[in-house]
């Protein structure tokens, strides 16, 4: 969910955008982290860790912990907090370290 | 491989201080490096009004400094601000290696101001890692730069500054905040915070913490107890509160991975949040092309670090402008500022933190000492 009224900060948002995540399709706005687009859709788990299988979202929103790593159009290990979210993106939940045979 | 006067890494406060006041004291090969895709670091989301005896920037919002900051960079041409540029290594003969739109760049700075910030510190409970449970910074991150609803019923833990203005936030845009609880028996923050949520009817349970967090693939609710006064739980004390969000704002600790890289000598400072470089009093470091701004050398606040981001560069110009008789006064002047702002109870805590890293100038510990720097 976003905030509509506040009293200080003025929310501009754009036109709305459409992304999918583990194949179903989201709408977000342009600007908004895939993470935060995610949220506001009530995702709040995105991945999970790797030896007991826990889910996880994020916890710093900044780029440090690594807690976000999701698959994003095919790269695994992307930092969805920080990343932006563009129209037809495609995110996965990443199993495991991610597969980066076939990259580079 | 790119040469240059001085390369700023990290674009929030301190950062942007530094590369103004380097320009602005005569350095025409500047270089700024910032991870993000914009500039202003965590200021981007402080929505409260900064305050401090001193008049640096007293009573303007967070957000605001930040744009009066990118408005001032915007007229310096000869600084290379470059977002979405992802500091990757300082490595031994001195370059700084970052990546920059999928590329890997290679810079030769004669000198490098490190102001990369700080990062949350987590907190040891049963069930800590659910989603749901975030960082202070994080939860102002979607709140106040994304406008996204970070949970519906909020557990504050800590009430230092930073969790009250942040419980405050979450008031402001319409989120309950069920309680701040704070282990110690002292409500950190300043009273005019406090009292604010008080008036919320939000309770600040003082002697409490968070035993365990429960939930199935998310945060269903957290339990909290009692302390007593030797911080040993009292048992049967135990409460269960039905929220969605825990918000963690428990302290910071500085990001100085870098000057780790950069061989600068470290000492363990509690009052600083952590390790920290060793600095001298113009904020240098063991290596000297290396010096560090703001909260990653501890932790204090934007005001300090903006300070300290012109003291910074300051220092680096002295040196590759010697005998410049402006440039040190200029040093000297920002260093009365800083000593300013830290006067009084409220700053005796960085007082005490810096008094011991000065102290441990030759006797930290340095288990992060490369050896080829020897």
């Amino acid at each position: 969910m976003r905030i509509k009224d506040h009293p200080i900060l003025d929310f501009k948002r754009g036109e709305k955008i459409t992304f999918s995540y583990n194949g179903k399709s989201i709408s977000a706005y342009p600007g908004e982290t895939i993470a935060s687009a995610l949220h506001a859709a009530g995702i709040r788990k995105l991945t999970s860790s790797q030896k007991h299988q826990r889910p996880r979202g994020f916890f710093c929103a900044i780029g440090n912990c690594s807690s976000c790593l999701m698959v994003v159009d095919g790269e695994p290990n992307v930092k969805t907090c920080v990343v932006e979210v563009e129209e037809g993106m495609v995110v996965e939940e990443q199993q495991g370290k991610g597969d980066l045979s076939g990259k580079v | 491989m790119e040469k240059c006067e001085l390369a700023i890494v990290g674009g929030g406060p301190a950062g942007l201080a530094a590369a103004l006041k380097a320009r602005e004291l005569g350095l025409k090969e500047i270089y700024l490096l910032e991870r993000d895709n914009f500039l202003g670091g965590q200021l981007v989301k402080q929505t409260h009004q900064f305050f401090g005896s001193h008049k640096q920037f007293a009573g303007i919002r967070g957000i605001d400094i930040a744009e009066i900051f990118k408005d001032k960079l915007e007229d310096q041409p000869e600084i290379q601000a470059l977002k979405g540029a992802v500091a990757q290594g300082y490595y031994e003969d001195d370059v700084l290696g970052y990546s920059y739109r999928g590329k890997f760049f290679k810079l030769k700075p004669e000198k490098t101001i490190l102001a990369t910030g700080a990062s949350e510190k987590m907190l040891s409970f049963p069930n800590n890692d659910l989603p749901g449970i975030y960082g202070a910074g994080a939860v102002q991150t979607l709140m106040n730069q994304y406008g996204i609803i970070p949970g519906e019923k909020i557990l504050m833990i800590g009430a230092g500054n930073i969790g009250l203005i942040v419980a405050y936030q979450l008031l402001q845009a319409g989120i309950e905040v069920e309680a701040v609880i704070e282990a110690t028996g002292i409500i950190g923050g300043y009273a005019v915070h406090a009292s604010k949520i008080r008036r919320a009817g939000i309770p600040i349970l003082t002697y409490h913490t968070i035993k365990e967090a429960r939930g199935d693939e998310e945060v269903e609710s957290a339990v909290i107890q009692k302390l007593n006064e030797n911080w040993q739980p009292v048992p049967g004390t135990e409460q269960e509160m039905e929220i969605d969000t825990i918000c963690l704002a428990v302290g910071l600790t500085p990001k100085v991975d870098l000057a780790i890289q950069a061989g600068c000598q470290m000492a363990y400072v509690a009052e600083l949040g952590g390790d920290v470089p060793v600095r001298d009093e113009n904020l240098q470091t063991s290596n000297s092309r290396v010096y560090i701004a703001g909260d990653s050398a501890g932790i204090e606040e934007a005001t300090a670090a903006i300070l300290e981001g012109e003291l910074a560069a300051a220092s680096a110009a002295g040196e590759i402008f010697p005998g410049n008789s402006a440039i040190a006064q200029e040093r000297r002047e920002i260093k009365e500022k800083l000593a300013d702002l830290r006067r009084g109870p409220v700053g005796e805590h960085i007082r005490r933190g810096l008094a011991r890293v000065r102290r441990n100038q030759n006797a930290g510990r340095d288990r992060y000492t490369r050896s080829w720097k020897n």
